[in-house]
């Protein structure tokens, strides 16, 4: 397919693997904050062709990753309720709650479903004017502006019936959390190339010039991926901090317009909980007071429903790059896909289930 | 969550006000809302996440980071194998 196969040229990939171990003089840790970025990597064994001074560690862009326990709550007690669609996109079906996940919800009987995008969930909506129609609005700012597209339109239509569960999450906020935590080891960030595409890339100028690091915005294909590395040693090297954009042919520093003015249409920035981090100011969407009628939290009253996270799980560090998913005693013995204990494990987008598809599980010695 | 697949338009409609088309994704086509691109017409390649065009791919960028990879990877080989670690 054209814009993707010519960017996992392997004679190519080789050849920037060799320019990035001849750039490189000292030990750099770099952080690609995107789940589809970590995916790409283990999946073409990037880490592993990496000379040893360059090291990947894995950042918190995994919207089922970090979607708050208490959301997952308040999704398993809205699709239990009698007469309720629920509509998900499917990694989340799986997630752990503080007791039950949405897959054991439907199959007990409730009316969870699948959708590819939100406006399979208003096409429901539409045909069962007569049932309530939830749709959980996961996501980073790649997804927002689909999100609210579906609600806008939902409104414009006049489909009372339909409503959305709101997790919407930021980069920008978090990154910056990252740089500021005391344990801090990232040394240069690669930037979601699909959340830029929306978002532009204005926003991280600002973290380059606040916190004097090194961001690349990055595409999703090997080269793209080593070449974003590439960029980022090149500059480490020599002592540069930039804002530089490797995925041209995606992103612009606007982003797009028409998309953002949507999603601000629809959403107003608010503090957000994340899974594993815990709260972060600004740094999530709700739906502005205009669309309160399509707001799932106010409809089935479930807004103060707030759960403790369980200590059992160490992804919070995984999230933040401070421990790698092999570092958990947990991995791949009584953390698995099939048995997850943790978010980073259920998502294919995170890092511990990327580990653990990818066979880096067998570093861990079992004893 | 945050793929997005590269496709090429074949053609565009108005659906209830909003702008529509088939999206080509190599063998498969979809339905792909274009609101969001208001300049890609049919012949454009637009990264396509959760049934939503978010933007219109540039040929010219491509075609010239393709060059420069290209040109990366020869300066790479005419340094020469890498010395034994």
């Amino acid at each position: 397919m054209k814009y993707i196969d010519e960017y996992r040229n392997p004679k190519l990939a080789h050849s920037l693997v060799a320019a990035i171990r001849h750039t490189v003089t000292k030990p750099w840790v770099l952080m690609e904050i995107c789940g589809g970025q970590t995916h790409t990597l283990m999946r073409y064994g990037i880490d592993e062709l990496l000379p040893p001074e360059v090291e990947l560690v894995h950042g918190p862009g995994c919207p089922v990753c970090v979607t708050a326990l208490e959301i997952v709550d308040k999704a398993v007690a809205i699709a239990s309720t009698p007469g309720v669609i629920f509509v998900s996109y499917g990694d989340m079906l799986r997630v752990p709650g503080s007791s039950s996940d949405l897959f054991r919800v439907k199959a007990l009987g409730g009316d969870v479903r699948i959708a590819y995008s939100p406006m399979d969930a208003v096409r429901i909506a539409r045909q069962h004017p007569d049932r309530p129609v939830v749709f959980f609005a996961v996501g980073f700012e790649t997804t927002a502006p689909a999100n609210a597209m579906a609600v806008w339109q939902a409104k414009r239509e006049g489909l009372t019936n339909f409503s959305i569960l709101v997790s919407h999450v930021l980069v920008p906020p978090a990154i910056s959390l990252l740089l500021e935590s005391p344990a801090n080891r990232v040394q240069g960030f690669i930037a979601p190339g699909h959340v830029c595409a929306v978002m532009g890339y204005t926003e991280y100028e600002d973290l380059v010039a606040r916190y004097r690091v090194p961001i690349v915005v990055g595409g999703f294909e090997p080269l793209d991926l080593l070449e974003a590395i590439l960029m980022l040693v090149k500059q480490l090297e020599e002592g540069r901090h930039e804002l530089e954009n490797q995925y041209v042919r995606s992103v612009t520093r606007q982003g797009n317009q028409a998309a953002q003015h949507r999603m601000m249409e629809v959403f107003e920035v608010a503090d957000r909980n994340w899974r594993g981090i815990g709260p972060i100011a600004q740094s999530g969407f709700r739906l502005r007071p205009e669309y309160a009628a399509h707001d799932a939290e106010k409809i089935f009253g479930v807004e103060s429903l707030h759960a403790p996270e369980p200590p059992e799980c160490i992804s919070a560090l995984v999230l933040q790059g401070i421990k790698k998913p092999v570092d958990c005693p947990a991995f791949g013995v009584r953390c698995t896909p099939d048995q997850p204990l943790g978010a980073p494990m259920v998502s294919t987008e995170g890092a511990c289930a990327a580990y653990y598809s990818y066979r880096r599980h067998s570093l861990v010695v079992v004893a | 969550m945050c793929l997005a697949i590269p496709g090429k338009i074949l053609d565009t409609e108005e659906l209830n006000g909003i702008r529509l088309g088939r999206v080509q994704f190599g063998g498969i086509t979809r339905h792909t809302y274009l609101d969001f691109v208001p300049d890609a017409h049919p012949g454009d390649f637009v990264l396509v996440h959760v049934g939503f065009a978010i933007s219109k791919l540039d040929e010219a960028e491509a075609a010239r980071t393709y060059e420069l990879l290209e040109k990366a990877g020869l300066v790479a080989d005419e340094l020469g194998p890498e010395a034994p670690e």
